[in-house]
């Protein structure tokens, strides 16, 4: 069990269209994430960070993920993994980031 | 010298086009919100600073956005619309019973009096309400728990409240339509709703005559004459001269009684204005001539308006928000196209110009008068 008084600092990418909405310049922020290091955990703290993105990656109230995001990670798809899944280990360490995306789509 | 302000909103971003009042010479400003589907902006009657905007996005859902200047910069407001106790169904496509879902705000209307209170109408079909500037969101439930809801339905652009009027005389007395539900009126503030559809005749729906059940397109009204209303029905050009309990056919004379948009002159009541399109299975003008049809004789008598549309080869569609008017002494007219122009008549519909022409599909067009 991660003490819940420490925090990792994990890097996370954000499209464009929720990085304009947020006024964050780089594709890519580090958030400190406290505890176990979850996507849960991780939005949590992206969403107290900037309050404008509630709703735009997961829906209000439910905190489901909106039909259109996905999760990657480490070349991995974790759009349907239970958020509450500890994030790979990669990914806690800093050597790779969250991917939040939005899934393609159009012709 | 007076001015207009003309807020558009389309598939790819929103645009503000101004000029002074001889509405000759535009500035084009945009996009803002670029890449966002702006179903409509909309400035508040009691201070032309403050506007509203409706952004949303298959992936990223729903935002809205205020502006406290004129439009020079936006700030995001509330974004969250939940449905007030327990959410209850509507018919889906297929016949069976479907939970209300949010999906975007379709329309939104300042309040006549107060620049704080907005109403947005949503799909699913819902009626919200801030008294707050838009930062919080709350649904005037009454309608949706009318009940008639489990059985409305969705038409092909989804179950939308699209259109908000507010009467002048009393701010608790708003009239909404819905697709494909119809009219609906309040007379106590959105507690209580009552269907107002009859006279209304729908060959698309098993009972013509039915109470609800409706695709009721768009709604105008003139303040000065608040008990008359216009529509226009998915088929059917309709008037009322009771406030909404009952409605009588105006579209005799018009080459297609089909069309989304209807809007009345600043000035005079009797002034209506309609684009018919060929069909509702083929949303493009008749023979590819593009004409706005007025009456001044209130519905009954029209003209083919034409001067300055093209009048070949053209098969865009105008969409029920994309009409509206300003209140200079001679009444300019302003409407988008899916083919992204906006045209504008400062002459109530005698000529026309394009102010600009390739936008991306226009969704939504409101005009703000400035002083």
């Amino acid at each position: 069990m991660t003490d819940p008084a420490t925090t990792t600092a994990i890097r996370v990418h954000l499209p464009t269209h929720l990085r304009k909405l947020a006024h964050i310049g780089d594709s890519e922020l580090t958030l400190d994430v406290p505890g176990t290091v979850t996507l849960s955990a991780v939005l949590d703290v992206l969403e107290t960070h900037y309050p404008v993105l509630k709703g735009t990656i997961r829906h209000h109230g439910t905190d489901k993920r909106r039909a259109f995001v996905r999760f990657f990670a480490c070349e991995e798809d974790l759009s349907h993994e239970p958020h509450d899944t500890p994030l790979p280990d990669q990914v806690v360490r800093g050597t790779e980031p969250l991917l939040i995306i939005g899934a393609m789509a159009g012709g | 010298m007076a001015g207009v302000r003309v807020l558009v909103g389309t598939r790819k971003g929103a645009f503000i086009l101004t000029a002074d009042g001889t509405r000759r010479d535009w500035h084009v400003e945009g996009p803002l919100f670029g890449g966002w589907e702006m179903y409509h902006l909309a400035g508040s009657p009691q201070n032309t600073d403050r506007i509203y905007a409706s952004a949303s996005l298959g992936w990223f859902g729903q935002q809205i956005h205020r502006s406290d200047d004129g439009g020079t910069t936006w700030s995001p407001v509330g974004n969250e619309f939940t449905y007030d106790g327990d959410v209850g169904t509507h018919q889906w496509y297929d016949g069976s019973q479907r939970p209300w879902e949010f999906t975007r705000a379709w329309h939104l209307e300042p309040s006549l009096s107060d620049p704080d209170t907005v109403y947005a109408g949503v799909e699913d079909a819902a009626l919200f309400r801030s008294v707050d500037g838009g930062q919080h969101w709350h649904e005037l439930r009454g309608l949706r728990c009318h009940e008639s809801g489990p059985d409305w339905q969705p038409g092909a652009g989804g179950m939308c409240l699209h259109t908000i009027i507010q009467d002048p005389r009393d701010a608790d007395r708003l009239h909404v339509a819905i697709s494909a539900a119809g009219v609906f009126r309040t007379a106590d503030g959105g507690k209580t709703w009552q269907p107002a559809n009859r006279g209304l005749q729908s060959g698309q729906i098993p009972q013509p005559e039915a109470e609800v059940g409706h695709c009721v397109h768009n709604l105008a009204r003139h303040p000065q004459r608040p008990d008359t209303l216009y529509m226009q029905k998915h088929w059917d050009v309709m008037r009322s001269d009771d406030d909404g309990a009952s409605w009588y056919d105006i579209g005799e004379g018009l080459p297609t009684d089909f069309g989304f948009p209807v809007d009345v002159h600043a000035h005079d009541p009797d002034t209506v204005y309609v684009v018919p399109i060929t069909s509702d299975e083929q949303h493009f003008p008749v023979d590819g001539k593009l004409r706005v049809y007025r009456s001044r004789t209130g519905g009954g008598d029209w003209e083919p308006l034409t001067n300055g549309l093209p009048q070949q080869h053209c098969y865009v569609n105008v969409l029920r928000d994309a009409m509206a008017v300003d209140r200079l002494d001679d009444c300019g007219i302003y409407f988008g196209t899916t083919g992204g122009q906006v045209y504008a008549s400062p002459d109530a519909g005698d000529t026309w110009a394009p102010i600009v022409r390739d936008l991306p599909s226009v969704l939504s067009v409101e005009v703000q008068t400035l002083p």
